[in-house]
Formats: structure tokens, C-alpha cells, sequence
């Protein structure tokens, strides 16, 4: 692998892995309001949390250049606040992976949550266990397997997540240019094809690793006696 | 001693409850049908349903008083809850399991966990997981999880009911023996005659959501039972003698000596005999030359007939025995109440159920 491969690779495990560190939180949030919450607008939610599902990437990434970019209010907001701004930084790629690939992340989480027998959590409060200890203990372990499905279906998600991002922060190499990003790019270039079938093969593997590592925890966690949830 | 009173009324969703009684240590059966309130009274006991009005004290320690607004959450009633579904933690071993109450309860533990082990015979299954356990043991685990919860009050809602008759009679044995090692207060839900008469001290009989009855399993049960079998008479005692030679042991009960076989026993251990109405004969005076162990002197009470069969209640001492014999018999030896007469009882037919504890004597 050069050295020019194995920068696209670390940026693109960067902004994955950021998108999901950022994204996981509010996903279980949101997945834990939608399994066990009876309020008014849930249906709203949900679609609102369904909707980078189906809109067209490149509709979702226009929408992030309104809201996030410089002259954006949450872009103005954060650069403010927090110093931090999205717009052509791979900070940017990263929220964008994220937003795409929180539809994959809720749905499993919901899923597995509803699972949860809540007559476990009745016996464990019977048994002294306050409510965050009863969630530690019962509620969380038991939706571990949905958790891990929809971690891995949101990381896979980011990590090749290709039109919000492009239109959101552009192409650029070594900031925002991730492994789909780095193929297409390559493909519009007529000496590209040989590098390009070499990313592709990178991002097979990638792939399969990733799938067959999930498998083999969720199998161990099965074993430990786990609901399947999703 | 630490009672639990109750005094509630409420609902659960259109169902209406008004329940009164209090529960001594000891077991205390919650007898109905099913769908007569029994476990709604004991969700509200447990906290996990609301009455609407009343109070609930386990031994001046108040759990709920509607007039002050005192509702204490479950965790903090300090009781034992065993469940229908055993409702153990599939992710935790039996081990980790048995333990909840201490490492995620801060319940600090004042028995050993190797006691509660012993007890239920969990000891094999400690590093085991749920899902590979039977019916039946999978329900003394939850049984030994809510003990090693350091309850004050143990409720158990029909904790035999979801497991087949092979499994009740294999689990019956240790619930015996938590019933008789406990000095708490258990509240036993029930509509299972032979389980309340195994088990219980005291029935609160419950109908509709309301209290129709309470006293001892004999003064509740002594019409409840089956139609085959008929009604079952009930005798507490207390064991005089045992013979090794012939395995037979002798019981004091109130009315007198009755004798039958029965592993040994030891002398002053308390014991309850139950008698089917069919297994008991009757002779108008005692006979000699009999095979069957036990004549008993009894006044007839009354005779009820009810088709080719009568129902015959017998006062013996202070206690009551009722025997079934045709009605052909009981026209021939012209029964009727305040006639004196001998109930004929084998040895072999008597049914030995549950060791009462000493300090539960008359209860």
C-alpha cells in the first residue's frame, strides 16, 4: 500500500470513527425516546430521524452547507462557540457521515430495545437496583446486540458515504478526499483505473473485515445469553 | 414480630380491588381463581400498581398511606418478589444472578450466599446461564435471588403455575423449605389447592377483588377440594413417636392420636396430615381385628348428600375430618348429626404435607 493509500485510509477511519464517536450517543438517546416514550410528534421524530434514509444524499448535504457552513447559523454557531468549523475540513466529512448513517444507527438500537423483556427490569427494581443501575446492568447488556449491529451498519455507512459528503465539503486531498471519494476521483482521471481497482480491493477487504468481526461478537454475545434484537 | 398490614382499595385498569388482612411471619396463601385480583393486590404490595386508597405497613414501617402520600418505590420496600415466569437475567450467570440484590441492590447481605445455595440446591448451577437451566430450576434460582434480596416480606405470585406437574413436585420440597426456615412474612399467590395446603399457615380467601374469607388451610380449604377426589381433610400436629421398625410415626393432633407411615421424624417436630374424604371409613363402634391403624371417636356433625354419595363432617376433639361413603352405606348405619361413631383411617392413606415450624404453633 503507498503511502498516498494509507492517507486515505487513516483519514477516512478518522472521519468514520467520528462520525459514529458523535453520533452514537444521540442515536441511543433517540432510539431509547422511540422504543419507550408515549409523547405527541413521535411519528414526526421518527421521520424526521428516517428522512437521510430517503432523501437524495445530495439533498442532505445541501442542507448541511445551509445550517453548517460559514455563513450558516449552527456553522456560525459552533465556529463561535466552539472554534470548530465544518465547511471543506474533514470535520465536515465527518458530521456528514454521521447525519447519513444515523437512520442505520436508531433502527437496530430501537429494535433491540424493544426487545427488552421490561418485567427484567421490574424484578431487578424489586431487587433495590435504582434506575440508572437497572439500565446498566439489564437494560444495556440486554440491547448490546442492536447496539453492535447498529454501529457497524452506521461505521460501514460513514466510512464509504459519498454524496452528502461531496457536496457538503468537496473533494479535497489529504482534508476531505475519503476512500469513495479518492475512487471517484480517480476513475474521472484517464490513468486512474489500475489505482482506482487498487482502493477498491482496500475497501473489499475493508468491508468483509468489518462484517466478519461483527458476526464473531455478536455470536459471543449470543452466547452470554443476549437477545437478538435486531 | 414484623406483620405486614393491608388496607388498600384501587384498580387495575377496570378491574376493582378492596383487600384487608394482615400477614403474620410465616405463609400466608392468597387463594382465588385466577383473574379474582389476587395478583393486583400483591403488585400493590410490591409497588408496582398504585392503589388508589389505604395504607400497607410491614412491621410499622409504612409503605404506602394514601393519607399522608407516602409511596415508597419497589426498590425500596424491602421485599422479595418471585414471579410467575422466573423472570431471571439471561445475560447474567446463576451466580451473578442469585447476587443482584447485593452488587446492583446495595442490599447488604446478612445471610451467606452458600446458605440460600444449600437450601435450593443451586450449587451445581452456579456457573451455569439461564437459558440452560430447566423450568424448574430456573424458578429456585429466582426463588434464591429474591431471598438473598434480604426481603422483609417475600411475595410470590403463583411461582408454580407456568411449570408442568413433574417440575411443581420437584420444586414443591425447597419452597417447603424456605416456608419453614423464613422469619418474614410471605404472601403466597395462589388457586392451587394441594400447593396452599402444602404451603400455607393462613388463607386469605379472595373473590372479585374482595376478601371473602380468612383462617386456616383446614377451615378454608375443607370444601375446596377437587370433585374427584372430594373434600380434603387437614390435621396439625405434633410428632410423639416414631417407629423404627415398621416406619410408622405417631402425631398428636388436637382431636388425638393418629397414626402413619412416614419417613422418621423427629419427636416435637410439627406436621400437617391431609386426608382425601374417600380415604376415611365409617363404623358405627370400634372394631377389633382390623388391618387399618386408626379408629378415631368422632360426632357426626352433619350429612350431606349429594347423589348416590354423602358428604359426612365429623367432629374430632376440636378438629374436623370429612369422609365420603355411599349413600346406601350412610342410610344403613343411619348417620345423622350427634351420632357417635368411629372414623376408620389406614395408616397408609394418610398424607404427610408440611412440617410447621415450632414457633407457628396453633397459628
Amino acid at each position: 500500500m503507498s503511502e498516498a493509500e494509507l492517507g486515505i485510509l487513516l483519514l477516512s477511519a478518522r472521519v468514520a470513527l467520528a462520525a459514529m464517536a458523535v453520533s452514537l450517543v444521540p442515536a441511543f438517546a433517540i432510539a431509547w425516546l422511540l422504543a419507550r416514550g408515549r409523547f405527541p410528534g413521535k411519528a414526526a421524530l421518527q421521520a424526521l430521524v428516517t428522512l437521510p434514509l430517503v432523501l437524495p444524499p445530495v439533498v442532505t448535504g445541501y442542507g448541511l452547507l445551509v445550517l453548517f457552513g460559514t455563513q450558516g447559523p449552527l456553522g456560525r454557531f459552533f465556529e463561535s462557540v466552539f472554534g470548530l468549523s465544518f465547511a471543506f475540513r474533514w470535520t465536515g466529512a465527518a458530521l456528514a457521515a454521521g447525519v447519513m448513517a444515523f437512520p442505520l444507527l436508531v433502527r437496530p438500537i430501537r429494535l433491540s430495545l424493544e426487545a427488552v423483556d421490561r418485567g427484567l427490569e421490574e424484578a431487578a427494581a424489586t431487587l433495590g437496583a435504582r434506575r440508572p443501575v437497572v439500565f446498566l446492568t439489564v437494560t444495556l447488556p440486554l440491547a448490546l446486540p442492536g447496539l453492535l449491529a447498529g454501529t457497524v451498519l452506521g461505521f460501514a455507512k460513514a466510512l464509504g458515504e459519498f454524496g452528502a459528503t461531496i457536496t457538503f465539503v468537496s473533494n479535497i486531498p489529504g482534508e476531505t478526499q475519503t476512500l469513495s471519494l479518492a475512487i471517484y476521483a480517480l476513475m474521472q482521471s484517464p490513468a486512474g483505473d489500475a489505482a482506482a481497482l487498487r482502493l477498491i480491493v482496500i475497501s473489499i477487504v475493508l468491508a468483509l473485515a468489518a462484517v466478519i468481526l461483527s458476526e464473531w461478537v455478536a455470536r459471543r454475545l449470543q452466547r452470554r445469553g443476549g437477545n437478538g434484537g435486531a | 414480630m414484623a406483620a405486614l398490614e393491608v388496607d388498600i382499595s384501587g384498580r387495575a385498569g377496570s378491574f376493582a380491588v378492596a383487600a384487608a388482612f394482615r400477614a403474620e411471619p410465616g405463609v400466608t396463601a392468597l387463594f382465588g381463581r385466577s383473574g379474582a385480583g389476587k395478583s393486583t393486590i400483591l403488585k400493590m404490595i410490591a409497588g408496582t400498581v398504585r392503589p388508589e386508597r389505604g395504607r400497607i405497613a410491614a412491621g410499622g414501617r409504612v409503605l404506602f398511606d394514601s393519607e399522608t402520600g407516602s409511596n415508597l418505590p419497589p426498590r425500596a420496600r424491602g421485599i422479595g418478589f418471585v414471579f410467575q415466569e422466573d423472570r431471571l437475567f439471561p445475560h447474567l450467570s446463576v451466580r451473578r444472578n442469585l447476587t443482584y440484590a447485593r452488587w446492583a441492590g446495595r442490599r447488604t447481605g446478612m445471610r451467606a450466599v452458600e446458605e440460600v445455595v444449600a437450601l435450593l440446591g443451586l450449587k451445581t448451577y452456579l456457573d451455569r446461564y439461564p437459558e440452560t437451566l430447566s423450568g424448574g430450576e430456573r424458578q429456585r434460582v429466582a426463588i434464591g435471588r429474591a431471598l438473598l434480596a434480604e426481603p422483609q416480606i417475600l411475595l410470590m405470585d403463583e411461582p408454580l403455575s407456568s411449570l408442568d406437574r413433574e417440575r411443581r413436585a420437584e420444586i414443591l420440597p425447597y419452597l417447603e423449605a424456605v416456608a419453614d426456615e423464613a422469619r418474614i412474612p410471605i404472601l403466597y399467590v395462589s388457586h392451587d389447592t394441594d400447593e396452599v395446603a402444602r404451603l400455607a399457615d393462613r388463607v386469605v380467601a379472595i373473590e372479585a377483588g374482595r376478601v371473602v374469607a380468612a383462617g386456616t388451610p383446614a377451615e378454608i380449604l375443607g370444601h375446596a377440594g377437587g370433585e374427584e377426589d372430594g373434600p380434603i381433610s387437614f390435621l396439625d400436629g405434633e410428632v410423639v413417636a416414631f417407629d423404627a421398625a415398621y416406619g410408622t410415626v405417631l402425631v398428636e393432633t388436637a382431636g388425638g392420636p393418629v397414626e402413619l407411615s412416614a419417613n422418621e421424624l423427629p419427636a416435637g417436630s410439627r406436621i400437617r396430615l391431609r386426608i382425601g374424604a374417600g380415604d376415611i371409613a365409617i363404623a358405627t363402634a370400634a372394631h377389633e381385628g382390623l388391618s387399618i391403624r386408626n379408629q378415631l371417636r368422632c360426632e357426626v356433625e352433619k350429612v350431606e348428600r349429594r347423589g348416590n354419595s354423602a358428604e359426612v363432617l365429623l367432629g374430632f376433639g376440636q378438629e374436623r375430618l370429612t369422609a365420603r361413603i355411599t349413600a346406601k352405606s350412610a342410610d344403613a348405619l343411619s348417620l345423622r348429626p350427634g351420632l357417635r361413631v368411629v372414623a376408620l383411617i389406614k395408616a397408609i392413606s394418610i398424607e404427610r404435607t408440611r412440617l410447621l415450624p415450632t414457633r407457628y404453633r396453633g397459628g
